[in-house]
C-alpha cells in the first residue's frame, strides 16, 4: 500500500484531526438532485498542511463545509459515507455541542472578508466574544489574548483595531483579523477557503505566510482550499486533487507535482503561466465542467480527457495506487510502475 | 457637526414644505362652496352683518393679499378660529393633542413590544407554524379596517362581555386628573390617584390595541423581511463558524443590523398612527385630534380643517427629521462618514 | 462562494410553457396564501361581474315588513333598517368599493407614470421642479390630505376618489422616473443607431414594458390599502352617500345599530378585510414571483 499518501500516523492515541470516508452528498432542488459530492475521502492527520485544490465548483467547499454542518440545514442529503471530526461524528451532534466544536477545535477562514465582520460591532468586541465564548477567561484577559494574536498577525497597533468598526479596515487588515479569531481558542484544525483569492496580489504572500507559520508553531492541522495550485503546493505537505466532486488524485504535494498520473492534474499543470515557455500559446483545458445534476457515466472527466476510452465510459474510477501516491484513473491502472520511473529518465 | 449635514437641509425642506402646505390649504380652502361669512354670521343676517364679517375675515380683499394674511398667520402661530367652537384653533389642537399623542405612544410601545419578538421568530422558523401564523396575523393586520376592527372590539369586549370600557378616556364618575402634561396615565401617578390611573389604563386598552395591531402587521413583516436579508450574511456566517451561541447570534449580531433598515418604519408608524388615530377616536369617543378632525369635517368647519392640516404635515415632516437622526445614532458607519 | 454555485449553474433557465408551469407549481406550493389571494380577488370580480346573478333580492328593495332582521335562511347576512337584504346589498356594494379603488390605482398610475416618465426624458430645470413638487406632495401625510381636500369638493365617492388619486400619484412618478432614466441610457444609445425608428416607437415598445413590472407590484400592493382607505373614507362620511351600500357606508350607518343588531356593520366590515387581504396576498405573491432571488424573471 502506498504508505506516503496515508496521512502521518498519529502518535498515542490521538485520533486524526478530520478525517471523510467515502462521503456522498447531494442538494436537492425542484429540478433533480445535484450531486455535489461523491464517494470523497481524505483524511488529515495531526500537525499537517494540507491542500485541496480544484476549480470553482468543484465541491472543495462543500467537503470541509459538510464537515462542520455549516451548509444549510435541511438543504442537502448526504447519501453516504462518514465524517470524524477528532473521532466525533458531526452528524450525531445537536446543535450545542456543534457550538463547542466550532471555534474551539475547528475554525474556518473564508474567502470573502469584506463582509465577514458585523458592521456595527467593534473589531475588540468581536473578538472577545469569540474568544470568552470558548474559555472561561474575565474581559480583560480575553482582550490581552485579542492583543496578542493580532500582534502575532503583524498588526502594529492592536489596540486602534480594536477599537475600529470592519469598514474602517482595508480587505487585508480584515481578513488578518479573521485570521486571528480563527486562531483566537487554539483549535486543532483550520478549514482556510481560498483566504487570499479576494486579496491583492501583494498581500496573498503575506495572509498565507501568516497562516503557515502560526500554524507550525501551534501545531495546528491546517486545509488549504484553493483553486490555484501553484500557491498552495508551496504551502502543503500533502495535496488533494477534486474534479466535479470527486477525488481525482491524492498524495504529498512533491509527488503529485513532479509526477502528475491524473490527465486533469496534468492538464491543470501544464495551464499554468508560470510553467509555459515564454512566447509560447496558454494552454486551457478544452470542453466544461460536467453538469451534476445530469452527470456523465462512468468517469466524469471523460468528456474533457485525451486519454479517455471505453472502460472510462463504464464505470468512475477508484483510487488506485501510482507508484507514490493515489490517482482515481482507470488509464493509469494499467501502467507499471516501473514503466513511470523509466519515463522519468 | 454630522449632526448639522443632516439636520439643515431637512430644515430647508421643512421650511419648503409648510409654505407647500400653507398653499395648498389656502387653494383648498377656496374651492370650499359656500360662503364662509354667512356661515359665521347665520342665515339671518343681515347684508351689512354680512360686510361687517367678510371685512373682519378680510375676505374684502384681494386674493393675494388674503394669502399674505394667512402665511403671517401661520408663523404666529394663529391658525385661525374654528366655526363651530369660536375658540383659536391653535388653542383647541393643543386641548385635544395629548390625548391622541398619549394613545399614539401606547399604541406603538405595543406594536414595537409585539411586533419584533414575532417578526423575529417569524423569520428563525421560516415556513413553520409560527411563520404561518405571523404572516396571517400581519396580513390581517395590514388589510384591517381600523374603524371595522375597532367596534368589532367593542360589540366583543363591551356589549357582549361587559369586561372593558366602549368609550371615553376615564370612568364617568372619577374626576379627571389635574392637567400637567395631558397624559393621563402621567398625571394621575403624578398626583397620586391609582383611582384615575386604573380607570385611565382601562380605557387605553381598547382602542391602543386597535391602533397597534395594524402597524403590527407591518413592524412584523419589515423585521421578518430584514432579519432574513440578514441571516445570508457573511457575517453571521463568521458567527456559526467561530462556534457562537445561537441566541447571541441572533440577538447580538442579526438583530442589531435588521433594526436599522426599520427604523424608517418608525417614521411610517407614527404618521400611519394619525390616520388611524381619527378613524379609531370616531368609534371610542376618545376626545383626541381624530373627533376634533372628524367632527369638523361633519360641520364643515374648515379653518379647523385646514389648522389640522398644518399641524398634521409639520409634525409628519418633524417625525421623519427625528428618524434621519435616529438612524444616524444606529449605524456607525454613517455616524463616522456624516 | 463556491458553495452556491453548483445550484446556479444547474438550475435550468425556463425554457418554455411547460417548466415555467411546472415552476409555478413548485412556488404555489411554497406559499399557498398566494393561492388563497388570488382565489379572493376572483371571488370578488365575480360578485362586482355577476351581481345581478348571485344576489338574492334587489338590494334597494324596501321590505319594512323585515326590518333589522337577524341572520337567517331567507337573509343570509340580515336585513337593515328598512328591510333591504344585506347580503344583496354587500353584493352590490362591492362595485362601489372596489371599482372605486381600482379607478383610483388606475388614475394614480397613469398620470403618475406619464408625468414620471417625461420628467425623466425631459430632465434638466422642468425634472427638478417636478420632483420638488413632488417631494412637497409627499412630505405631507396622505390621508390628511385626501379629508381636506375631499371635505373640501364636497362629499361623494367621486371626489373622495380624486383626493385619494392625487396624493398617490407622486409615488408612481418617483417609481416612473426611476425607471426611466435607468432605462434612458441604452434606449437612448438604440434609438440613436436605428434607423428610422422614432424614439416614441421605442418608448412604447422598449421603455414601458421593461419599467411596468416593479410599477405593477405597487400598484398591486397599493390596491390593497386604497380599498382600506375608500371604506374608511366613507365611514367618516366624506365618500359614498347613501342610498349607494358602499362597504364603508355600510358600516357607517350599521354602527348605529351595533348594540342590537351586531351583523349590521359586522358583514361590510368583513368583505373589506377579505377584499384587502386578497389584495394583499395577491401582491406579496407577485413580488415574490418577481424576486431574482428565487430564480424568477
Amino acid at each position: 500500500m502506498a504508505s506516503a499518501s496515508e496521512p502521518r500516523k498519529p502518535d498515542g492515541q490521538k485520533p486524526a484531526a478530520l478525517t471523510i470516508d467515502g462521503l456522498s452528498l447531494e442538494f436537492p432542488t425542484y429540478a433533480g438532485a445535484i450531486k455535489a459530492l461523491d464517494d470523497v475521502t481524505i483524511e488529515i492527520g495531526n500537525s499537517e498542511i494540507v491542500g485541496l485544490v480544484g476549480e470553482s465548483g468543484c465541491g472543495k467547499s462543500v467537503t470541509t463545509m459538510a464537515a462542520t454542518r455549516l451548509l444549510p440545514e435541511g438543504r442537502y442529503r448526504v447519501t453516504s459515507g462518514s465524517i470524524r471530526l477528532f473521532g466525533r461524528d458531526p452528524f450525531a451532534m445537536d446543535e450545542t455541542e456543534l457550538q463547542d466544536v466550532r471555534g474551539k477545535l475547528v475554525s474556518t477562514i473564508f474567502q470573502e472578508p469584506m463582509n465577514a465582520l458585523n458592521p456595527t460591532i467593534r473589531i475588540g468586541k468581536q473578538l472577545v466574544g469569540v474568544i470568552q465564548r470558548h474559555e472561561a477567561v474575565s474581559r480583560e484577559e480575553a482582550e490581552r489574548t485579542a492583543r496578542g494574536i493580532l500582534r502575532d498577525m503583524l498588526i502594529a497597533e492592536p489596540e486602534r483595531i480594536m477599537r475600529a468598526y470592519p469598514f474602517e479596515l482595508s480587505g487585508g487588515m480584515r481578513q488578518r483579523v479573521l485570521i486571528a479569531m480563527a486562531f483566537s481558542c487554539n483549535p486543532g484544525l483550520i478549514i482556510a477557503d481560498e483566504p487570499t483569492t479576494a486579496l491583492d496580489v501583494t498581500v496573498q504572500a503575506v495572509i498565507l505566510r501568516l497562516i503557515l507559520d502560526r500554524a507550525k508553531r501551534t501545531g495546528t492541522s491546517v486545509v488549504f482550499i484553493s483553486h490555484n495550485i501553484a500557491v498552495v503546493s508551496q504551502l502543503c505537505d500533502r495535496l488533494y486533487v477534486m474534479y466535479a466532486g470527486r477525488i481525482v488524485e491524492a498524495g504529498p504535494t512533491r509527488a503529485v507535482l513532479e509526477s502528475p498520473q491524473h490527465p486533469y492534474t496534468q492538464a491543470l499543470l501544464r495551464c499554468l503561466p508560470e510553467r509555459v515557455e515564454p512566447k509560447a500559446e496558454l494552454e486551457a483545458i478544452p470542453g466544461t465542467v460536467p453538469n451534476l445534476l445530469d452527470p456523465p457515466q462512468g468517469c466524469f472527466y471523460r468528456p474533457r480527457c485525451p486519454e479517455a476510452n471505453e472502460q472510462c465510459f463504464a464505470k468512475p474510477p477508484s483510487m488506485a495506487p501510482a507508484p507514490d501516491h493515489l490517482v482515481a484513473c482507470w488509464r493509469r491502472e494499467t501502467i507499471q510502475p516501473s514503466m513511470i520511473s523509466e519515463a522519468q529518465q | 457637526m454630522t449632526i448639522m449635514r443632516i439636520i439643515i437641509p431637512r430644515l430647508v425642506m421643512l421650511f419648503f414644505v409648510v409654505f407647500g402646505v400653507a398653499v395648498i390649504t389656502f387653494i383648498i380652502s377656496h374651492l370650499i362652496p359656500g360662503d364662509p361669512a354667512r356661515m359665521i354670521a347665520g342665515d339671518r343676517a343681515s347684508a351689512e352683518t354680512l360686510m361687517s364679517v367678510r371685512r373682519d375675515l378680510g375676505l374684502d380683499r384681494p386674493v393675494w393679499d388674503q394669502f399674505i394674511i394667512y402665511v403671517s398667520n401661520l408663523l404666529h402661530g394663529d391658525l385661525g378660529t374654528s366655526l363651530r367652537t369660536r375658540r383659536s384653533v391653535a388653542g383647541d389642537i393643543a386641548t385635544f393633542l395629548p390625548a391622541t399623542m398619549e394613545l399614539g405612544a401606547i399604541s406603538l410601545i405595543l406594536a414595537i413590544v409585539i411586533g419584533i419578538p414575532l417578526g423575529v421568530a417569524s423569520a428563525i422558523y421560516k415556513d413553520g407554524p409560527i411563520d404561518q401564523v405571523a404572516r396571517t396575523i400581519s396580513v390581517c393586520g395590514i388589510s384591517m379596517p381600523v374603524f371595522w376592527f375597532a367596534l368589532v372590539l367593542v360589540l366583543l369586549f363591551y356589549a357582549k362581555l361587559h369586561i372593558l370600557p366602549g368609550s371615553g378616556r376615564i370612568d364617568m364618575g372619577i374626576a379627571l386628573p389635574t392637567r400637567i402634561t395631558g397624559f393621563f396615565l402621567i398625571d394621575s401617578l403624578l398626583e397620586g390617584r391609582m383611582d384615575a390611573f386604573w380607570s385611565s389604563v382601562r380605557h387605553l386598552i381598547l382602542p391602543s390595541f386597535v391602533l397597534a395591531f395594524a402597524n403590527l402587521g407591518v413592524i412584523t413583516r419589515q423585521i421578518r423581511a430584514s432579519m432574513l436579508d440578514v441571516l445570508q450574511e457573511d457575517y453571521i456566517r463568521t458567527a456559526r463558524a467561530s462556534g457562537l451561541r445561537r441566541r447571541v447570534i441572533i440577538f447580538n449580531h442579526a438583530l442589531r443590523n435588521a433594526l436599522i433598515p426599520s427604523i424608517t418604519l418608525l417614521g411610517l408608524a407614527l404618521g400611519d398612527l394619525l390616520y388611524g388615530a381619527v378613524l379609531t377616536e370616531t368609534v371610542f369617543a376618545w376626545p383626541g385630534m381624530g373627533t376634533y378632525v372628524v367632527t369638523s369635517i361633519q360641520t364643515l368647519d374648515f379653518p379647523a380643517i385646514m389648522g389640522f392640516t398644518v399641524v398634521a404635515s409639520i409634525g409628519y415632516v418633524l417625525i421623519n427629521l427625528v428618524v434621519d437622526i435616529a438612524y444616524m445614532f444606529a449605524d456607525p458607519q454613517i455616524r463616522e462618514i456624516g | 462562494m463556491s458553495v452556491t454555485s453548483p445550484l446556479a449553474q444547474s438550475v435550468p433557465a425556463a425554457s418554455g410553457w411547460k417548466s415555467r408551469l411546472h415552476f409555478l407549481w413548485y412556488l404555489t406550493r411554497r406559499s399557498p396564501l398566494t393561492l388563497v389571494g388570488v382565489a379572493i380577488i376572483v371571488m370578488v370580480i365575480i360578485m362586482i361581474v355577476a351581481a345581478p346573478l348571485i344576489a338574492p333580492y334587489n338590494p334597494d328593495k324596501l321590505m319594512l315588513s323585515a326590518r333589522l332582521q337577524a341572520p337567517s335562511a331567507q337573509h343570509w347576512f340580515g336585513t337593515d333598517e328598512v328591510g333591504r337584504d344585506l347580503f344583496s346589498r354587500i353584493i352590490y356594494g362591492s362595485r362601489a368599493s372596489c371599482v372605486a379603488a381600482f379607478m383610483i390605482v388606475l388614475i394614480s398610475v397613469g398620470v403618475g407614470v406619464a408625468i414620471g416618465c417625461l420628467s425623466g426624458i425631459l430632465g434638466g430645470r422642468i425634472d427638478t421642479a417636478i420632483m420638488r413638487l413632488m417631494d412637497v406632495i409627499m412630505a405631507l401625510p396622505a390621508l390628511v390630505l385626501a379629508m381636506a381636500l375631499a371635505a373640501a369638493l364636497g362629499p361623494s365617492l367621486v371626489n373622495s376618489m380624486l383626493a385619494v388619486a392625487l396624493v398617490r400619484i407622486p409615488a408612481y412618478v418617483r417609481l416612473a422616473r426611476g425607471q426611466t432614466l435607468s432605462l434612458r441610457e441604452r434606449v437612448y444609445v438604440k434609438a440613436a443607431r436605428t434607423f428610422g425608428a422614432s424614439p416614441l416607437y421605442i418608448l412604447r415598445w422598449h421603455l414601458l414594458p421593461n419599467a411596468m413590472s416593479p410599477i405593477i407590484v405597487q400598484a398591486t400592493l397599493d390596491l390593497g390599502g386604497i380599498v382600506l382607505i375608500a371604506a374608511a373614507l366613507s365611514f367618516i362620511g366624506l365618500g359614498a352617500q347613501p342610498p349607494t351600500s358602499e362597504w364603508g357606508a355600510l358600516v357607517s350607518t350599521g354602527r348605529n345599530y351595533i348594540l342590537d343588531q351586531w351583523w349590521y356593520c359586522t358583514f361590510p366590515g368583513l368583505a373589506i378585510l377579505i377584499t384587502a387581504m386578497g389584495c394583499n396576498l395577491l401582491g406579496d405573491g407577485i413580488r415574490d414571483m418577481l424576486d431574482p432571488r428565487l430564480g424568477g424573471r
